[in-house]
C-alpha cells in the first residue's frame, strides 16, 4: 500500500462512521449520506496523492462529503431547508476546535441508537450498524454472516426504508427511555464481537475484522456515555476476551482450551486496560451483566497459571450473573465453575438440573462440559461417551478435532 | 406523522369490548394526537367485498380466519415512532391484545 492509500484506509476506519452520522443528521437521507461519504473517500485517493494528505483528514473528508451532498441536493432542486442547514454547518476545515466537546451530542451515538432501534429486526440492526458505523459493504457483511449478497442488500434497504417511512427518530433516546434502549445497543455490539470471536482461525479474515470493529464501536460508546457503567463493562469484557486471541488456536488452527493456553501469549496491555475499565465501572455501584461477565474474564486473566484460578470467586460471579440474566447457558457455565471450585460431582449435579439439561439438549457444549467433569471425576467411560455426543453436535471442524483429541487422551 | 393503530385480540378480547379506555382517550384527546378511531363489533358480523370481472363477490366473515382479529383502530398524529409506541403501549388493549402500528402513506 502506498502512504496515501494507507492514510485513506486509516481515515476510513476512523472517520467513516462520524461522516455518515453527521450527513444523516443534516440531510435526513441515509442513502445520500453513504454515497457522499463514499465519494469523499474516492476523491481523497486522487486529491491526497496530488496535494498531500491534509493535516486533519477527518475534517477534509467531512467537508468534501458535505459539499457533495450540497451539490446533489441542489441539482435535485429540492430540500431547500436541508440546503440551508448544510450551508449553516461550520466548516470543519477552517475550525480546528475539538468536535467532541461535551455539550455536542456525537452524531455517532445518534446513529448507534437509531441502528439498534427495537422496532428493527435484530439482524437488520446488526447489518445496519456494520454498514453505517463501521463502513463494511453489503458484500462484506453478507460474507461475515453467510448470507447471499442480494439478501443482505435487501435487508439493509428495507431497514433504511422503515426508518424513513415509520419515522424512527434519529436521536439518543431521552433519559427515561435509556434503560430500555441501551441494552439493545450493547447486545448488538456484543453479538458483533462474538460473531468474530467464535469463528475459528483460518476462517474468512473478515471475522477478525468483526471483533476489531466491535471493540472500536464499544470504545466510542464508552467514551460518549461515560456515566453508563455497562458500556465500560462491555468494552472491558471484549478486551479481556480478545486478549487471548493469539493463544486460543494452535499453529494448525485448532482451538486451545483456556487451561492449556500459553498464558505468555495473552495480550497484557489489553488485560490491563480491561481490568482498569472494569474497576472504574464497578466503582459506580450499578453492576450489570456485562460488568459481571468482565469480572469473570478478569479472574481468568489474572491467574498466572491455570491452578491459580480463583474458581470459588468465578462460581460466585456466575451465581450473580444467573440472577441478572437467567439463562441455561449461564447455568451451564456456573455448573462448570462450581465443578472446579467444589469438585466435579457438585458440577455434574448442577448440569443435570432440568433447567440446564432440558433447555440445551442440542448444544454441543453441554455434553462437552459433562465430559470434562466426568473425566475429572475419573469416570472415563462415561466421559468418552459424552465427548462423542458433543462431537456429534459440534458446529465447526476445529471443535470436532478438539473433541476427538480429548477422546484419544482418555485412552 | 400519522399512524394507524390496529388493535387486535383473540376471542377472549371480546370480554373487554365494553371496558372503555381507562382514561387513555381523555389523555390522548388532551394531547391532541387522536384523529379518529373506535371499537368494532365481532368479526363474525363482518362482510368482505371483492370485485373481480365486474362481479361483486361477498364473503361472510373477516379477511382471514386467524386467531387474532382486528377489534378496533385509532388514527393518531404524533412526532415519530417513539411517540407512537408510547401511545400504543399506554392503550389498555396492549395489556391483553396486540397493537400494530402502521405508518400512513404520506399525503
Amino acid at each position: 500500500m502506498t502512504p496515501v492509500e494507507d492514510a485513506v484506509a486509516r481515515a476510513f476506519r476512523e472517520e467513516w462512521g462520524q461522516i455518515v452520522a453527521t450527513l444523516i443528521r443534516v440531510t435526513g437521507d441515509w442513502d445520500l449520506a453513504e454515497e457522499c461519504a463514499q465519494d469523499a473517500f474516492t476523491a481523497a485517493l486522487d486529491r491526497w496523492r496530488r496535494d498531500g494528505v491534509p493535516r486533519r483528514p477527518g475534517a477534509w473528508l467531512t467537508t468534501t462529503a458535505r459539499n457533495r451532498a450540497t451539490d446533489r441536493l441542489r441539482r435535485a432542486a429540492l430540500g431547500a431547508a436541508k440546503l440551508r442547514e448544510l450551508a449553516a454547518m461550520p466548516d470543519t476545515t477552517a475550525d480546528p476546535a475539538e468536535p467532541d466537546a461535551d455539550d455536542v451530542p456525537d452524531d455517532r451515538l445518534r446513529l448507534m441508537f437509531t441502528c439498534c432501534h427495537p422496532a428493527l429486526d435484530l439482524d437488520a440492526q446488526v447489518a445496519l450498524t456494520l454498514r453505517t458505523l463501521a463502513g463494511l459493504s453489503a458484500a462484506e457483511i453478507a460474507r461475515a454472516f453467510l448470507v447471499a449478497e442480494p439478501a443482505m442488500a435487501k435487508r439493509l434497504t428495507r431497514a433504511k426504508q422503515k426508518i424513513r417511512h415509520a419515522a424512527i427518530p434519529y436521536r439518543v433516546p431521552p433519559a427515561h427511555l435509556l434503560p430500555e434502549r441501551l441494552p439493545g445497543v450493547l447486545a448488538v455490539l456484543y453479538l458483533l464481537f462474538n460473531e468474530g470471536y467464535s469463528a475459528s482461525a483460518g476462517a474468512d479474515p473478515i471475522r477478525r475484522d468483526l471483533t476489531t470493529e466491535a471493540i472500536r464501536l464499544a470504545r466510542v460508546l464508552d467514551r460518549l456515555m461515560p456515566d453508563e457503567p455497562e458500556a465500560a463493562g462491555l468494552l472491558a469484557l471484549m478486551l479481556l476476551h480478545d486478549s487471548r486471541r493469539d493463544a486460543r488456536t494452535d499453529a494448525a488452527g485448532d482451538l486451545v482450551t483456556l487451561e492449556h493456553q500459553d498464558r505468555g501469549r495473552w495480550d497484557r496491555a489489553a488485560i490491563a486496560e480491561g481490568t482498569r475499565l472494569l474497576r472504574g465501572a464497578l466503582r459506580r455501584g450499578r453492576p450489570g451483566p456485562y460488568q459481571v461477565q468482565a469480572a469473570i474474564a478478569a479472574c481468568h486473566a489474572e491467574a498466572t497459571r491455570p491452578q491459580d484460578t480463583d474458581w470459588p470467586q468465578i462460581a460466585a460471579l456466575y451465581g450473580r450473573l444467573a440472577a441478572l440474566v437467567p439463562s441455561a447457558v449461564v447455568a451451564l457455565n456456573r455448573a462448570v465453575a462450581v465443578g472446579m471450585a467444589d469438585g466435579p460431582e457438585a458440577g455434574l449435579a448442577l448440569l443435570d438440573e432440568p433447567a440446564v439439561s432440558g433447555a440445551l439438549r442440542a448444544y454441543h457444549l453441554l455434553p462437552a462440559a459433562r465430559a470434562d467433569l466426568l473425566r475429572r471425576a475419573g469416570r472415563t467411560d462415561e466421559a468418552a461417551d459424552a465427548y462423542r455426543a458433543a462431537r456429534e453436535l459440534a458446529p465447526t471442524d476445529a471443535e470436532r478435532r478438539h473433541l476427538t483429541r480429548m477422546i484419544a487422551e482418555l485412552g | 406523522m400519522q399512524y394507524m393503530l390496529l388493535i387486535a385480540g383473540d376471542e377472549t378480547a371480546a370480554e373487554h369490548a365494553e371496558d372503555g379506555c381507562e382514561g387513555w382517550s381523555e389523555e390522548m384527546l388532551e394531547r391532541g394526537v387522536i384523529r379518529g378511531g373506535g371499537g368494532l363489533r365481532p368479526p363474525n358480523e363482518a362482510t368482505t367485498v371483492r370485485v373481480r370481472d365486474a362481479q361483486v363477490l361477498l364473503t361472510d366473515g373477516p379477511f382471514a380466519d386467524t386467531k387474532e382479529q382486528i377489534g378496533g383502530f385509532c388514527l393518531i398524529d404524533c412526532k415519530d415512532l417513539d411517540e407512537a409506541i408510547e401511545i400504543a403501549a399506554k392503550h389498555p388493549a396492549a395489556g391483553y391484545g396486540t397493537i400494530e402500528i402502521r405508518p400512513m402513506l404520506g399525503p
